[in-house]
């Protein structure tokens, strides 16, 4: 492969690629793509029954060589899955089920009439005209430049991601930049690991290329184990040649051959499209040997994680590679001194990854002119739990929380209110509400108790009771402690003991001061980055919602009435209708009364299962 | 995990040959030993001690090693795993849905804490985050995914899962 044969790629591609943009002003449409989700949110919602039925129903029409239909990675709306969109009317089909197939390709693509009841209802404008994508609420204030690729191109198809400058900034760096060029590119860019930790990517490529060893290594950490969180997994399934790109940018710069993807074996759609595109970017000879016939090698093998939370961390990772236990070792040495196999090595995070190649194309200047003063980019956030436009978002640094779960996110559904957001999964915190104006930068984020993370945020409302939330997540570190270093160990076992007895009801005031003390001695002398974080979502509720903490200890209340201990449901008299529905679905038998006349819950039979509330139609059942 | 007895271990030469050449394959990868295992795994559907003793022989480590790999890290099961593998999610996505109640429904309606039923027909597992959120709460039954749930909708699910 030289430059030449790429371009011609390119350009090949990009014809080929077709119309893949909307434009609205076409009078005559000579062909259409039909780009129908392939993320795991969309798949699991059968999109790949529905690719299958639209390459049936369009060769049925006779249209195949008019209409291409493709799997791309995702689009990000994933509340609204499956999605298809079809080119270049830009038409969105939102919850598409298989049988609405048919009738698509017959109005659609036969008569040239979208079939504006199964779009995306923002896309559509009163007097039936579909608006642009990036025109939605959802999509406006997004600035797509790690996922510029997702839901774009074929993640299958390593040409398409050529006719989208692939590869050009890896020739870029092997025909015209030294390694120093590219450490100090890096440098000034000022791109910050977005894993979570934030550590400056350059300065870690500066250590490892200054490191001298016969042999380096390039890792890319796609371990990605926060739990609602699935961005890495995003630009894999969507855009895997961006990562391997950058990683043979990143391999060139210290002085690699060998990287090493680690990927999560829970995401099997990510690891088969990263095994293809490994394939084809070595048929292609954009890996492997003397590439671009500079002398440069460089080969990358995917090993797959096998279910343990810490392996995220550096040097955990590692050891596991090595094929043990994946148990964190001290730093010093760092990795990029002594790393896996105890050679000098790198470590970035996938979305990291995908912000390189741009940077090379585009200069350091570009990327800085995005972000906060000391946080440049974007950030790609999955955006779950209770709002209404669940998905994947990216948008610039400094960014308000208000921003994204308001105007993007679409707000609380069934009328909520708004209670905490949370950010960086176990190892972060919960933002309370008087926070939600503060512009989301690595600094600002620790500076209110929580962390970037990776870029899980889950919203929850007041029906989420926070010291269930806390418990929630020490659970999960309990369950992902290695067990190598007592603080983490037992400290969190202990705590999460404490947090056990303020959900039972059993605890004192001064059991508070207890967790306090000992998310203090957990932080401080924890191993690694799991135990140092953990006590975070404990310490952030106790700020931000001690009074929660308080009604659980001294008044024995759940407010937001989940600790079931704490419960209790009762019937208000002028509300019940004596319908006897409630009595007939209470498995214990504890409701009674007659036809007609206000019934009663016996407390004591009562075992809390809220079936009762459930069934009543008219609102006369309250727990607290 | 399993409280039932042990299931007695049953390989057939087929699956024995495949465990050799995966094994013959992996003589000279460096950190060979958890792609074995993930290998192993595919191929008999857990790892029971005679399959960890054959991996450790062949790849030279200590069977203590194995052991110690093989329980270090959840998705190895020493334990077979139901006809029907049945996962609730609870990432914290699904779980402020309200995915707690699903597993509890699950638990109850096939009389088992976690583990797999005496029939050997459901296994039951809580599973870390499987990503697709914008489902949540969401239990999967071995490649089928099924999401937005609601409590009533378990014991229809169940019923087309038929020993």
């Amino acid at each position: 492969m030289n430059y030449n044969e790429l371009v011609a790629i390119k350009e090949r591609a990009l014809k080929a690629m077709g119309p893949r943009a909307a434009d609205h002003t076409l009078k005559e449409i000579k062909e259409r793509t039909v780009l129908v989700c392939g993320g795991t949110g969309c798949t699991s919602g059968k999109s790949r029954v529905i690719l299958e039925e639209f390459r049936e129903e369009v060769a049925k029409a006779g249209l195949s060589d008019r209409v291409k239909v493709i799997m791309t990675g995702c689009f990000g709306l994933c509340a609204l899955g499956p999605v298809v969109i079809v080119y270049p009317e830009g038409a969105f089909y939102s919850q598409v089920h298989p049988e609405y197939v048919h009738e698509i390709v017959e109005s659609h693509l036969v008569n040239n009439t979208v079939l504006t009841k199964y779009l995306y209802k923002e896309t559509v404008k009163e007097e039936g005209v579909i608006k642009a994508l990036n025109e939605t609420d959802f999509y406006r204030k997004q600035h797509r430049l790690a996922l510029r690729n997702c839901g774009v191109i074929d993640p299958e198809n390593v040409e398409e991601y050529i006719a989208r400058d692939g590869y050009l900034a890896l020739y870029k760096v092997l025909t015209s930049m030294s390694q120093d060029d590219v450490v100090k590119v890096m440098l000034d860019s000022g791109l910050r690991g977005r894993g979570g930790a934030g550590f400056p990517t350059g300065r870690k490529w500066m250590f490892a290329k200054a490191s001298q060893a016969d042999k380096k290594f390039v890792l890319c950490n796609a371990d990605e184990g926060d739990p609602g969180a699935f961005m890495d997994r995003s630009v894999l399934e969507g855009d895997p040649h961006a990562v391997l790109e950058a990683m043979a940018i990143a391999a060139y710069t210290i002085g690699s051959d060998q990287g090493y993807i680690y990927v999560r074996a829970e995401y099997p759609i990510a690891v088969q499209r990263l095994r293809i595109a490994i394939k084809q970017a070595n048929e292609y000879g954009l890996l492997g040997n003397n590439i671009f016939g500079t002398g440069f090698n460089f080969n990358v093998e995917v090993r797959l994680g096998a279910g343990a939370f810490v392996c995220g961390e550096e040097t955990a990772l590692m050891v596991s590679i090595e094929g043990n236990r994946g148990e964190p070792r001290p730093r010093p040495p760092f990795p990029a001194v002594k790393g896996l196999f105890a050679k000098p090595t790198i470590l970035n995070n996938v979305e990291t990854y995908a912000n390189v190649a741009q940077i090379i194309l585009n200069g350091a200047e570009w990327f800085a002119s995005m972000g906060t003063e000391k946080s440049k980019g974007t950030k790609v956030f999955a955006l779950g739990g209770k709002i209404t436009n669940t998905g994947l978002v990216e948008v610039p640094m400094g960014t308000t929380l208000r921003e994204i779960i308001e105007e993007i996110g679409g707000g609380i559904p069934n009328s909520k209110k708004f209670k905490a957001a949370q950010t960086g999964g176990p190892s972060g915190g919960c933002i309370p509400a008087e926070k939600m104006d503060v512009a989301i930068d690595y600094d600002n984020l620790i500076a209110i108790g929580s962390m970037m993370g990776s870029g899980g945020l889950i919203v929850m409302d007041e029906d989420n009771c926070m010291v269930d939330i806390a418990k929630f997540f020490l659970e999960f570190t309990v369950d992902e402690s290695c067990g190598k270093c007592t603080p983490c160990r037992i400290g969190t076992k202990r705590l999460y003991e404490l947090l056990t007895k303020v959900t039972n009801g059993t605890a004192e005031l001064e059991d508070l001061d207890k967790m306090e003390e000992l998310c203090k001695y957990i932080k401080e002398n924890s191993l690694c980055g799991l135990g140092q974080t953990a006590p975070n979502p404990v310490l952030s509720t106790l700020r931000y919602f001690r009074d929660e903490y308080v009604a659980h200890v001294v008044e024995k209340r759940c407010p937001a009435g989940v600790c079931k201990n704490l419960v209790s449901y009762s019937i208000q008299p002028d509300k019940c209708k004596g319908c006897t529905a409630c009595a007939r679905k209470c498995p214990v038998g504890a409701i009674s009364g007659t036809v007609k006349n206000p019934h009663v819950i016996d407390k004591a039979k009562c075992i809390k299962c809220g079936a009762c509330m459930a069934t009543c139609k008219f609102g006369a059942i309250v727990k607290g | 995990m399993a409280q039932n007895a042990k299931v007695p271990f049953n390989g057939t030469k087929a699956q024995a040959d495949e465990l050799e050449k995966v094994l013959k394959g992996l003589k000279n990868v460096e950190g060979a030993l958890m792609p074995a295992l993930q290998q192993a795994q595919d191929i008999y559907g857990y790892l029971p001690i005679e399959v960890q003793e054959v991996i450790a022989d062949r790849l030279g480590v200590s069977l203590a090693e194995v052991f110690g790999v093989a329980t270090f890290y959840s998705q190895f099961t020493l334990t077979p795993k139901g006809k029907y593998k049945i996962g609730v999610c609870l990432g914290t996505a699904c779980y402020v849905k309200g995915s707690g109640e699903i597993y509890a429904e699950l638990q109850k309606q096939l009389g088992i804490e976690s583990g797999i039923t005496d029939d050997l027909v459901y296994s039951l597992d809580a599973t870390r985050c499987i990503g697709c959120c914008g489902l949540a709460p969401v239990m999967t039954v071995n490649d089928d995914v099924y999401g937005k749930l609601t409590k009533d909708q378990i014991a229809g699910i169940l019923a087309k899962y038929k020993a």
